[in-house]
């Protein structure tokens, strides 16, 4: 489960996240939006402790993160699978190394069992026979995908993804929507999305939660969520721009 | 106001030292958990050491062959010419071989280390590897680090015989000196402790490189522009801070051989 309770952060001196709270339980599935550079990519990084809250707290399975080090984060993050904004894939390692990264660091494997593995993972993310390329060699999407299986193999019971579909054609942020929903229900792991792609939250998250002004503003069901009347979610949703900002 | 501007650089220059010595520290922390990825290691010393013996070598060779001319120039005057390799061989055993070797290292391994380690931060690599439970200066900073300490000796050591070959080269061939007393002068003045003093320096210099290139590149700015400033702070702060240690270095060695 995930907690997070009146979290504050700020840089340079310029408040990002203020009062933020909310919760989400184990094996739901969350869609986080907001408009570009309102904090939900910073937000999705104080859940696996990626930067450190200034004030507030941040609970995984009722374990306050905020006040540890890094090495006592390592442990927290074995529950964890991050996929990111461009894949951040290591370069010089090719698709197979990235993917079984995790599974040589943490689990005592032999090289056959491994090769296995991450057959499997490529498989389910339809990137077979991609294993001898380097991530220059990918495509935006297949990267992502890349991604993806680098963050399940080791089977989290969380999986965070910043921005799944930014970039992407629609096809191709179609299909990355479809293999986000099969992770979510083969492996029935927790799944936050933070996304600004309405087609993305409504297909992938059970629950969306808008963040807006600093904090979580709106949050409720996808079909609540979608038919809502307030008129900050409605502009989001439909994607209006305001007067002033129109101008420009 | 130019008081102001002084304090603030003094508490920059400050913080960075802090930080760069908690880095060393954490890293000894991951060496005492046993946490040294061999293959990695194994890596880094092929990267820092051989990959860098042409340039060290070059070095070597020509600093013994100027030095060697140099000094038959002066001593040729009072008749010494047979003591010029004894020069050569003391002053590239305890001071250039070490010095020179991790100024050459500092250039080509620190500017490598920072950009890579940069180039890592600035496109979410670093962040990628923390979210895979793998601590950065595990996996990024240890093999670098104790590569560094392996290879910078290794690298003096033949730094060292190239020069004094260098030297022995040119006082032979080109001035002319008797070979037999310019050897057994040169084995007779440069003795083990130069050479141990010379070793132990190259060891710390690689720890100096290894550790501010990897603290520039972990600490680094965003875009190409951070990355193009780490990698020109990692050759400049590592080159002075490993002549400033050179002194310091010298004085107190100095210091223990006179006690011993």
């Amino acid at each position: 489960m995930i907690e997070v309770r009146n979290l504050y952060k700020e840089f340079g001196g310029y408040p990002v996240l203020a009062n933020l709270s909310f919760r989400i339980e184990n094996g739901e599935s969350a869609a986080i939006i907001g408009r570009s550079g309102s904090g939900k990519s910073v937000l999705l990084k104080h859940l696996i402790g990626l930067l450190p809250p200034d004030a507030g707290e941040v609970l995984i399975d009722g374990e306050n993160i905020g006040p540890m080090n890094e090495r006592q984060l390592l442990r927290v993050r074995r529950k964890f699978g991050m996929v990111f904004q461009g894949a951040a894939l290591f370069d010089s390692m090719t698709v197979a190394e990235n993917v079984a990264f995790g599974l040589r660091r943490h689990e005592q494997l032999t090289e056959r069992e491994i090769a296995d593995r991450v057959a499997g993972i490529l498989e389910m993310v339809d990137l077979s026979g991609t294993e001898n390329k380097k991530p220059a060699e990918l495509s935006g999407g297949m990267r992502k995908r890349a991604g993806l299986a680098r963050a399940i193999i080791y089977e989290p019971q969380i999986v965070l993804y910043d921005e799944p579909t930014t970039g992407l054609d629609p096809i191709v942020s179609d299909s990355i929507d479809q293999l986000m929903v099969r992770v979510r229900d083969q492996l029935k792991v927790t799944t936050v999305v933070v996304t600004h792609d309405m087609r993305t939250a409504r297909r992938v998250g059970q629950r969306v939660l808008m963040l807006h002004d600093k904090k979580i503003y709106a949050s409720g069901t996808a079909d609540e969520f979608f038919a809502s009347r307030d008129p900050v979610v409605r502009q989001f949703i439909d994607g209006v721009a305001d007067a002033k900002e129109g101008l420009i | 106001m130019s008081s102001r501007f002084a304090s603030q650089r003094v508490n920059a220059v400050l913080t960075e030292f802090g930080q760069i010595t908690l880095l060393a520290r954490e890293a000894c922390v991951s060496l005492f958990k046993g946490r040294v990825a061999w293959r990695d290691l194994l890596y880094q010393v092929y990267f820092i050491g051989v990959k860098s013996q042409s340039v060290v070598l070059i070095t070597g060779a020509f600093t013994g062959m100027v030095l060697g001319t140099q000094t038959y120039m002066q001593f040729h005057k009072v008749k010494m010419d047979t003591a010029t390799l004894a020069v050569v061989g003391v002053s590239m055993c305890s001071e250039l071989g070490p010095v020179l070797t991790a100024l050459m290292v500092a250039g080509r391994v620190g500017a490598a280390i920072a950009a890579e380690l940069g180039t890592m931060r600035v496109t979410e690599q670093i962040d990628a590897l923390r979210a895979l439970a793998t601590h950065p200066v595990d996996y990024l900073v240890l093999p670098r680090l104790i590569a560094a300490h392996i290879a910078l000796p290794l690298l003096t050591l033949e730094a060292v015989a190239i020069g004094i070959l260098g030297g022995y080269f040119v006082g032979v061939t080109v001035h002319g000196i008797e070979p037999t007393y310019l050897w057994a002068n040169m084995l007779k003045y440069t003795h083990q402790v130069d050479l141990v003093i010379g070793l132990i320096k190259a060891f710390i210099y690689g720890g100096i490189i290894a550790l501010i290139g990897c603290y520039k590149g972990l600490s680094c700015g965003l875009g190409a522009e951070g990355v193009g400033r780490a990698t020109t702070e990692a050759v400049v702060y590592s080159s002075i801070t490993i002549l400033i240690a050179n002194f310091f270095l010298t004085l107190v060695m100095g210091k223990l051989v006179g006690l011993l």
